[in-house]
């Protein structure tokens, strides 16, 4: 069985973004740039498939600019076994990415696609389940285990409330949720292997995708600031406050 | 223009998110239709038809909806799409499962995680964990949207007289079944709607010590909360994470206890109307926000607030 991978470079989730002052989006140059944290994950999970012979090749992919290269050899470090790269300048949006990897899922024929549930910087939530629609495949958004066996993926979900178990008939989408698996250390052994790992470029023209946006950003702005309170001495203090001055109690 | 709501609900009762994505839809304009999909939910459907300005509440009932698999509630949803220009879900764990299947089957951009209407087509949503507001303009036929609650009032739950049609269930996709549910049963109040929030971090240190915050919440009739490191280190259930990637909370009352306040944290409460953060580390970024700050040993603050109130 076959695994596609995508995974999305964005700004480190340790970094503070800042809004750029004419307000046409956030600083990203000279940012430290990662794998989307989700993302990890979902690469993580595909190589324990593998790893438990349940996977039989696991390939990466990410669509954007020429350095997306970088988080597809980290990719192929965590042990994905080889890399498209769908590059382009062009903004890409949550449904433009659907349309290329469906156009690379129609090439490649994987059993099944795992996702990062969404990315931290558009935060959109969309691109797994709108590659299943495009494709017409089940899926199970915000997994926390996946289990494969012969045709079929027991996939149990984080919900308001709890956990939910389906089972989906593959092919299948799977997003990942943070607690799905923790993603392991790359090794310097497995960065050198992973730089003769293959790395195949194509681009949007050459799958026959139109990539253009169809949200037009009109502007960025700051968060509305919330300024700190005070520091109450003890307990009592606390209470006299929340009742008398705040009166939430 | 022409709004459905996507109802949110257990099948048995509408649930409070339904009410504030009502609120959504009226600040964009025109007429209200709620779509209440599942099986069994002709009491729901009526609940939906008092909700305050919705004006006609269509029932999907059949088996297909009953678990609310996100391929057939997208059907249904799409079986019904022609006669709208928006289609709104509430950003919960249902509605950001299904709304991008619409929104890929239409051909069109999802709008998600609104917090403000500026226009029909123009909407405010959070990026980079709430660091950022991005003002979208969609120019697409049909704006499919997530809503998220706190950002919106609710509509009043009652007053509204909307008729109840009856619409054909789709069939059942045969893509994928559900198989069971752990629903942890609590008598606390729903974390995403509470009026108070009582929400602990690594500060915890244990399974065992996060059990020193139940006395406290039931003295406040809180709901329960946690941060991302306190979940991940199995001090509490995965669906008390507030935070970016958990729930969004925006209660009268938040106390956050031993929580440091990373930025994934505080996209996840800051919009609460106070804030009170108590905390042995004087440094703790969680003061930044806090109307009330408590510098001291939780073990001892915790016991201690607890028999004050």
């Amino acid at each position: 069985m076959k695994v596609l991978v995508p995974v999305k470079r964005v700004v480190d989730y340790n970094v503070k973004v800042r809004v750029k002052s004419d307000q046409s989006g956030v600083d990203v140059a000279n940012v430290k740039m990662s794998m989307n944290p989700f993302d990890e994950i979902a690469v993580e999970e595909a190589t324990r498939l593998k790893e438990a012979s349940v996977a039989t090749e696991v390939v990466a992919v990410s669509c954007g600019a020429a350095q997306c290269q970088e988080t597809l050899r980290t990719a192929m470090a965590i042990g994905a076994d080889r890399a498209v790269l769908v590059q382009t300048d062009t903004e890409l949006q949550p449904l433009a990415v659907a349309k290329l990897l469906k156009a690379l899922v129609d090439k490649e024929q994987p059993q099944l696609v795992i996702l990062g549930k969404q990315a931290i910087d558009d935060d959109a939530n969309q691109t797994g389940q709108m590659l299943a629609a495009l494709l017409d495949w089940p899926q199970a958004t915000f997994a926390s285990k996946v289990e494969v066996s012969g045709d079929t993926a027991k996939v149990t979900r984080e919900v308001d409330g709890g956990l939910e178990t389906l089972s989906l008939k593959l092919p299948a989408i799977v997003t990942t949720d943070l607690r799905l698996n923790e993603p392991r250390y790359v090794t310097l052994p497995n960065i050198m292997k992973a730089k003769k790992k293959p790395l195949d470029t194509t681009t949007p023209d050459e799958l026959g995708v139109d990539v253009t946006p169809r949200l037009k950003t009109l502007k960025v702005s700051e968060p509305p600031a919330r300024s700190a309170g005070i520091v109450v001495p003890d307990v009592a203090t606390l209470v006299d406050k929340l009742k008398n001055e705040a009166k939430v109690i | 223009m022409s709004i459905l709501v996507i109802a949110e609900h257990d099948n048995a009762q509408l649930k409070g998110a339904t009410l504030n994505t009502i609120a959504a839809a009226q600040k964009i304009g025109g007429d209200v239709h709620v779509l209440v999909a599942g099986a069994g939910v002709q009491a729901a459907a009526e609940q939906a038809a008092k909700a305050a300005g919705v004006a006609k509440v269509l029932a999907a009932d059949g088996p297909s909806l009953a678990e609310g698999l996100a391929e057939n509630v997208a059907a249904q949803v799409l079986a019904l799409a022609k006669d709208y220009t928006h289609i709104l879900f509430a950003a919960t764990a249902s509605g950001k499962n299904i709304a991008p299947r619409v929104a890929a089957k239409l051909d069109v951009a999802q709008v998600s995680d609104i917090i403000a209407v500026d226009a029909p087509d123009t909407f405010q949503r959070p990026i980079y964990a709430g660091n950022a507001i991005a003002t979208v303009q969609s120019a697409d036929a049909v704006k499919v949207i997530t809503v998220r609650t706190t950002a919106f009032d609710p509509a009043a739950a009652e007053g509204g007289q909307a008729a109840v049609e009856s619409v054909q269930a789709v069939s059942d996709s045969g893509l994928s079944s559900f198989v069971g549910r752990e629903v942890a049963k609590s008598d606390r109040p729903e974390l995403a709607g509470a009026a108070v929030v009582v929400s602990g971090g690594r500060g915890m240190g244990s399974a065992e010590n996060f059990k020193l915050l139940e006395p406290l919440a039931d003295k406040l009739g809180a709901a329960l909360g946690a941060s991302r490191a306190a979940v991940d280190a199995g001090y509490a259930p995965n669906d008390w994470q507030v935070g970016q990637t958990g729930k969004i909370v925006a209660p009268q009352l938040y106390v956050a206890i031993g929580i440091s306040g990373a930025i994934q944290h505080l996209a996840g409460m800051k919009d609460s109307k106070v804030i009170v953060a108590i905390n042995k580390d004087p440094e703790a970024p969680i003061f930044g926000v806090a109307d009330y700050g408590l510098v001291g040993d939780l073990f001892q603050a915790v016991p201690e607030l607890t028999g004050a109130l």
